[in-house]
């Protein structure tokens, strides 16, 4: 083979990885690689509005499909408008590949036009990232990139391309392998942890599994499920697990945490064995971690060994990818111990039932006014639960997370460590590229889709039906929360007003917008949206007061929560 | 506790920003940090020095062994290792001190590397123990400045684990 240059090494490297879709943005010095995106019939760019938008679509096609978010922009600006997306795909570990232009390598440091040091930028919320300085290295570069982005615990991997180097040339050598050999991921759990692991589970009175994204990353959910119904322990999800464990199953506690139900929380507090699998203890699901389920010896299971440890104590840590190690315990449970698990734990399952009875998940319906929680409960119903919904950040993504049963994973896709408003419509945009004929639906309130608003120009001009619904409150609903609550009821720069019409943003876009004000419009509007093969705006004017309960105060532990109040209309201060 | 832990890294470009940064974002302590090739050129070694409790600690090594440019980590203070430091020390004596002065150097086996009209450089190279009983003995002698390498450090030949 002759020689090729960078920018062609690059495109074939994309193809070899069986890369179909990138999300990106052109500008000067990646000129190169987008003139040969031109006509290419292997790969299709999107061209978003914004690079962010590129970042978060690139997201949300990878939390969809499990494999890598590819993210092409250009240097500096185009660089920098990336670093929310990247430092929100590191923190939900989504394995993303992003390919940033650069000045030329004889101008690095010279602050030349469009310059940034973006590897300096992005080193702290990457999992790994380079500079691209001699062509020759390109190939192995993207290959090692990618293997790293999606083994071990996934995460984005930016790579930085100086012009010179897209148009320098050498031959194009594929590595068949990739070898690090200062990056050894541990896939298998250690096999004494296991059968420690077994026996706890086994002399355990009042279990409780966690779990996190990590069940949902690592396919274990089917095993997650025979683990759970074999030895009845009940199961609790992070934010991030969500759907790894059917949502309608009856083991199923629903969310922990801030705002998880009360049984889940209760649960995890009372019990005596946590088995902690594929998360991290983030402060939004332990509270004050020194108050963290008191009497709970605790089991942890983690493909990360950072993970382990970093914020509550562990009895019996395991390093290693969920899968094995759950096939490798199921396989000791049912081989070794063979206790009668039904009759051991029908006195906790009993009391975890009464705890569901006492405080259900519930708001109270209202006829005069849309509650927001209803609006979820109908986006449920009229998709049957198999919608894809991705989230923005607020009381929308936690009334999403509370009311919307998941049953299977990746279905939910959503913001969880980093908290980033402006994800989840871009995010739409990209789990709808993955799959057009599935339905994909934004919960967003009316302040996070402000965030990314641009990117309905990218929904319309590819014909990507996404839809979204707002839950149009006029306040940055969460923060208003917490004022209401905590704050003395000083709404500080909380109040959005009722700007813009969003049916009318929606049509100027070429798109269609649609409003519900009375609860009888909710579900009239949710059907006429889901005939529409456009996207599809769906304004909902819901009541303002509403607020996601339960709530953990923030430094309370997690069954210090508080309720909403019953039947009593509360006097508000308004700035209305 | 205070810990030196070494660690071996792919010898390129970024990786001592890399480590110094994990170390800057989490809010750990570098009290000192050395770094050299190892006999592969493609590989350098470095001896952090820091403090923290036993969790603290453990964090920071699964934190550097996460770094995908870094191949090993090894917290010294757990086995049985040889530890050396160097100063180059500028002082300025009184003419009377000049004797005590120079019979002081022999004591601690340093040497004299350059002298002047009113001052003498002296390097000294021990353990942090000797470094620091030398400063104090010259500071009354009137240190004018002092530089000091950080710490290097290397398990000993027969290295077995300290019983903690």
């Amino acid at each position: 083979m002759g020689k090729m240059k960078g920018a062609e090494i690059l495109i074939e490297c994309l193809k070899k990885e069986g890369v179909k879709h990138i999300f990106g943005y052109p500008g000067g010095v990646i000129l190169d690689i987008f003139d040969l995106l031109y006509d290419n019939p292997d790969i299709k760019l999107f061209l978003t509005r914004h690079e962010q938008g590129a970042t978060h679509a690139a997201d949300g096609y990878a939390r969809v499909t499990g494999k890598p978010g590819v993210v092409l922009v250009t240097s500096g600006p185009g660089a920098t408008n990336t670093v929310t997306g990247i430092a929100n795909a590191f923190m939900d570990s989504v394995p993303l590949v992003i390919f940033t232009g650069q000045v030329p390598t004889f101008l690095i440091g010279n602050d030349a036009f469009q310059e940034a040091d973006i590897i300096g930028i992005t080193r702290p919320c990457t999992k790994y990232n380079i500079l691209i300085k001699d062509v020759k290295d390109l190939a192995r570069q993207v290959r090692e990139a990618f293997y790293i982005a999606s083994s071990g615990r996934p995460g984005p991997v930016l790579i930085d391309l100086p012009k010179d180097v897209t148009q320098g040339k050498t031959e194009f050598v594929w590595p068949e392998k990739v070898h690090i050999r200062s990056y050894n991921p541990t896939y298998e759990g250690n096999i004494y942890m296991i059968k420690k692991a077994a026996n706890e589970i086994a002399k355990a009175k009042k279990p409780v599994i966690i779990a996190g994204g990590g069940c949902v990353i690592s396919e274990a959910h089917e095993l997650l499920k025979e683990l759970a119904e074999f030895t009845q322990i009940p199961v609790t999800n992070t934010l991030m697990g969500l759907g790894s464990f059917p949502g309608t199953h009856s083991l199923f506690l629903g969310m922990l945490g801030m705002h998880g139900t009360y049984y889940a929380n209760k649960a995890v507090q009372e019990s005596d064995l946590i088995f902690a699998i594929g998360m991290r203890f983030d402060d939004r699901v332990t509270g004050k971690t020194s108050a963290f389920a008191p009497q709970a010896k605790i089991i942890h299971v983690d493909i990360d060994p950072t993970s382990i440890r970093k914020n509550v104590r562990v009895d019996v840590p395991i390093v290693g990818d969920v899968k094995n190690v759950l096939s490798a315990l199921i396989k000791i449970l049912k081989e070794e111990i063979k206790p009668q698990w039904s009759e051991i734990r029908k006195a906790w399952l009993k009391q975890i039932n009464q705890w569901k009875k006492e405080r259900p998940l519930t708001y109270e319906f209202d006829s005069a006014v849309i509650k927001p929680q209803y609006v979820i409960e109908k986006l449920y119903e009229v998709t049957k639960g198999d919608a894809i919904i991705t989230t923005e950040v607020g009381q929308n993504q936690m009334w999403t997370a509370q009311f919307y049963k998941f049953d299977k994973p990746r279905r939910l896709v959503t913001s969880g460590g980093l908290g980033t408003m402006g994800y989840g419509f871009p995010a739409a945009i990209g789990a709808q590229v993955a799959y057009p004929d599935k339905t994909v639906i934004d919960v967003a309130g009316d302040g996070s889709i402000q965030m990314n608003i641009q990117e309905l120009a990218t929904a319309v001009v590819y014909d990507l039906p996404v839809k979204v619904a707002i839950l149009n409150n006029s306040y940055l609903g969460m923060v208003r929360q917490w004022q209401e609550l905590f704050y003395g009821e000083r709404y500080s720069h909380t109040y959005l007003s009722t700007a813009p019409d969003f049916v009318k943003v929606a049509e100027a876009y070429g798109a269609v917008g649609l409003r519900a004000t009375k609860p009888s419009e909710v579900e009239p509007v949710i059907r006429e949206a889901l005939s529409i093969r456009k996207p599809v705006f769906m304004d909902f004017v819901v009541d303002w007061k509403e607020k996601v309960y339960p709530m953990v105060p923030p430094g309370a532990a997690i069954d210090e929560m508080i309720f909403e109040e019953k039947k009593k209309e509360r006097k508000l201060k308004a700035v209305k | 506790m205070r810990h030196t832990i070494s660690v071996l890294v792919e010898n390129k470009f970024g990786v001592l920003a890399r480590i110094a940064g994990l170390f800057s974002g989490r809010g750990y302590n570098i009290e000192s940090l050395s770094v050299g090739e190892t006999i592969d050129p493609q590989i350098s070694i470095m001896t952090i020095v820091t403090t923290g409790d036993d969790r603290v600690i453990e964090q920071i090594t699964k934190q550097l062994n996460r770094l995908v440019d870094v191949i090993k980590v090894v917290d010294l203070t757990e086995v049985d290792h040889v530890e050396r430091e160097m100063v180059l020390i500028k002082v300025a004596p009184k003419k009377e001190n000049r004797l005590e002065l120079l019979k002081t150097v022999e004591i601690f086996r340093g040497r004299v590397v350059d002298s002047g009209a009113t001052t003498y450089t002296i390097e000294v190279t021990g353990d942090e123990k000797k470094i620091q009983a030398f400063i104090d003995l010259m500071k009354p002698m009137g240190i004018k400045e002092f530089v000091r390498t950080g710490k290097v450090a290397i398990p000993r030949e027969i290295s077995r684990k300290k019983q903690t």
